[in-house]
């Protein structure tokens, strides 16, 4: 198993770790019998994601994955932000093992999740916008 | 200030000054096929008997009892084909324990779908086989028991003279896995009952592709690779011979410096082990005293095992785990659910082995690093935070 230099990168510097304290929207995905957990606060302005900041447990591949999904919505729409995919992450990353595509996956449901609650905060419901939530279980997949 | 640290020696070891000496003239102009009449073949065959009478010596065997392989996996596979077979006469009937290496578990595992039976006996929350439970274990009809002298992942050392004397008393044969345990403890296979032995030349600083099987006088088991006959038909294959030497030589040195390296690595494993015990929610994972001089592993709550690999290796520290992520399944390592770790616990193992290389300031520089990493990779984690306001742990 081999991590490109780019998952290296964003292992070693990953940008955006941390907590947002006045967040507009927090997501929680994954738990610790699978082995990652991530978690991913928004700053949401006029519809712009004006901050986001993450907290991951989790192998090389899930902090890189939760390092580079925060960097590519940073500054961008909630409605392009919920156009990435799993496998925009993993392109960006210049691709990941295919034990590892899961870390992907779980970066775009935690960030849904995140865009999730931002709704529900607002009182409105998430699911016709968003769909899964990434609050299905993930272990059960492979 | 930054170092390259290798504590990573169950994987493999470096090859040795003195070993490589001892083998290199066997790459270069004594490049003879130890099977050729002429002067080189002869110089070959004979370097060959002296390997095979050290390796002999370290195990206090007699060098007939030796065949050269491939690789300690090699012997395992042997090991277990072979005496199933020469033992048929007395049953189908096969016991391991639940956290042998992957060379003894899937060759029963293989072995099961031939119509052999296999009992894997669980051990206790050290990883020591409860004996009492293997003698429950051992039928009629039983073979073979094979049980390693030492587990890889967490350094326990079996109580290999109990389990040996406990089969020999009821007529099976009995195989171990000493790949980890083969010239950094001491073995004696008469004392300890043992009829075959695995051990591997990379574990004890010689190079990776050669191994060596013990068997018993008496005990005749038949060979997997046939062909021109050679280690006297057991294991057909030109010799590798300068590995075959590199081995005698390693063998020789381990059993020249066994006292002493055992204290001085015993030494540096018990400070690593105190140094790194002083980080919170750590554990020490394995048998407090019955373990490899060299090896030290542990679980670190809040931290995820790969990580922690990766960002040790940014640093210059080699080291490895047995985390779910690293196995490239959803599951942690056989050895960690064996000695009764829940899977969240697992994920946090890391396992640090020294070697003869390693020195005083090694041990310095990993416990100036790591608690440094683990907090690093803990401030990442959601989990952490949680944790310092839940001291029971998480659920």
């Amino acid at each position: 198993m081999e991590y490109s230099e780019k998952v290296m990168d964003h292992f070693k510097n990953p940008r955006n770790v941390g907590e947002i304290d006045d967040a507009d929207g927090v997501g929680e995905v994954g738990n610790l019998k699978c082995g990652d957990i991530m978690k991913i606060y928004l700053k949401i302005d006029n519809d712009i994601i004006t901050d986001v900041k993450f907290k991951t447990f989790g192998c090389g591949a899930a902090v890189a994955t939760s390092s580079m999904a925060t960097e590519l919505v940073k500054g961008k729409s909630i409605n392009d932000a919920l156009k990435l995919t799993n496998s925009a992450v993993m392109e960006a990353l210049e691709g990941l093992p295919p034990v590892k595509v899961h870390c992907s996956v779980l970066a775009e449901e935690a960030l849904k999740s995140a865009i999730a609650d931002y709704y529900k905060r607002k009182g409105m419901d998430p699911t016709p916008i968003i769909g899964c939530t990434g609050e299905c279980k993930h272990c059960g997949k492979e | 200030m930054e170092r390259f640290v290798y504590a990573d020696n169950a994987a493999t070891t470096p090859v040795s000054e003195s070993v490589l000496n001892a083998m290199l003239p066997y790459l270069r102009e004594q490049y003879g096929n130890a099977s050729s009449l002429y002067s080189i073949g002869r110089d070959s065959r004979r370097a060959i008997t002296e390997a095979r009478e050290k390796v002999a010596a370290l195990l206090g065997a007699q060098p007939a009892e030796i065949i050269f392989t491939g690789s300690g996996t090699e012997a395992d596979n042997m090991s277990l084909r072979g005496a199933l077979h020469y033992k048929k006469a007395r049953g189908k009937h096969l016991i391991i324990s639940s956290i042998e290496h992957h060379a003894i578990l899937h060759t029963a595992k293989a072995l099961e779908l031939e119509g052999y039976e296999v009992t894997v006996l669980p051990v206790d929350n050290y990883g020591i086989i409860p004996v009492d439970r293997l003698k429950a274990a051992i039928r009629p009809d039983t073979a073979l028991v094979s049980v390693m002298t030492a587990n890889n992942e967490i350094g326990t050392v079996e109580p290999i003279a109990e389990i040996g004397a406990a089969v020999k008393a009821a007529g099976a044969l009995f195989h171990t896995d000493a790949v980890q345990a083969a010239g950094h403890i001491p073995i004696n296979v008469n004392e300890m009952k043992i009829d075959l032995l695995s051990l591997s030349g990379h574990k004890m600083n010689a190079p990776k592709g050669v191994g060596a099987l013990y068997i018993r006088k008496g005990v005749m088991i038949q060979p997997i690779i046939e062909g021109g006959g050679q280690e006297r038909n057991m294991r057909s294959g030109t010799e590798n011979v300068a590995g075959i030497v590199a081995l005698g030589q390693a063998a020789e040195d381990c059993r020249n410096h066994m006292e002493e390296n055992i204290k001085r690595l015993t030494a540096l494993r018990e400070r690593l082990i105190a140094g790194v015990l002083k980080i919170p929610y750590s554990r020490l994972t394995g048998h407090p005293t019955s373990r490899l001089p060299g090896t030290a592993s542990f679980v670190i709550e809040a931290v995820e095992g790969e990580s922690l690999v990766l960002m040790l290796d940014t640093h210059g520290i080699c080291a490895s785990t047995g985390s779910a992520c690293s196995t490239g399944s959803l599951d942690p390592s056989h050895v960690l659910t064996g000695i009764g770790l829940s899977h969240d616990i697992a994920h946090g193992s890391l396992r640090l082995t020294l070697g003869v290389q390693n020195t005083d300031e090694d041990v310095d520089y990993i416990l100036e690093v790591l608690p440094q990493v683990v907090t690093r990779l803990r401030d990442m984690s959601p989990v952490w935070n949680q944790k310092k306001c839940c001291p029971e742990g998480l659920k």
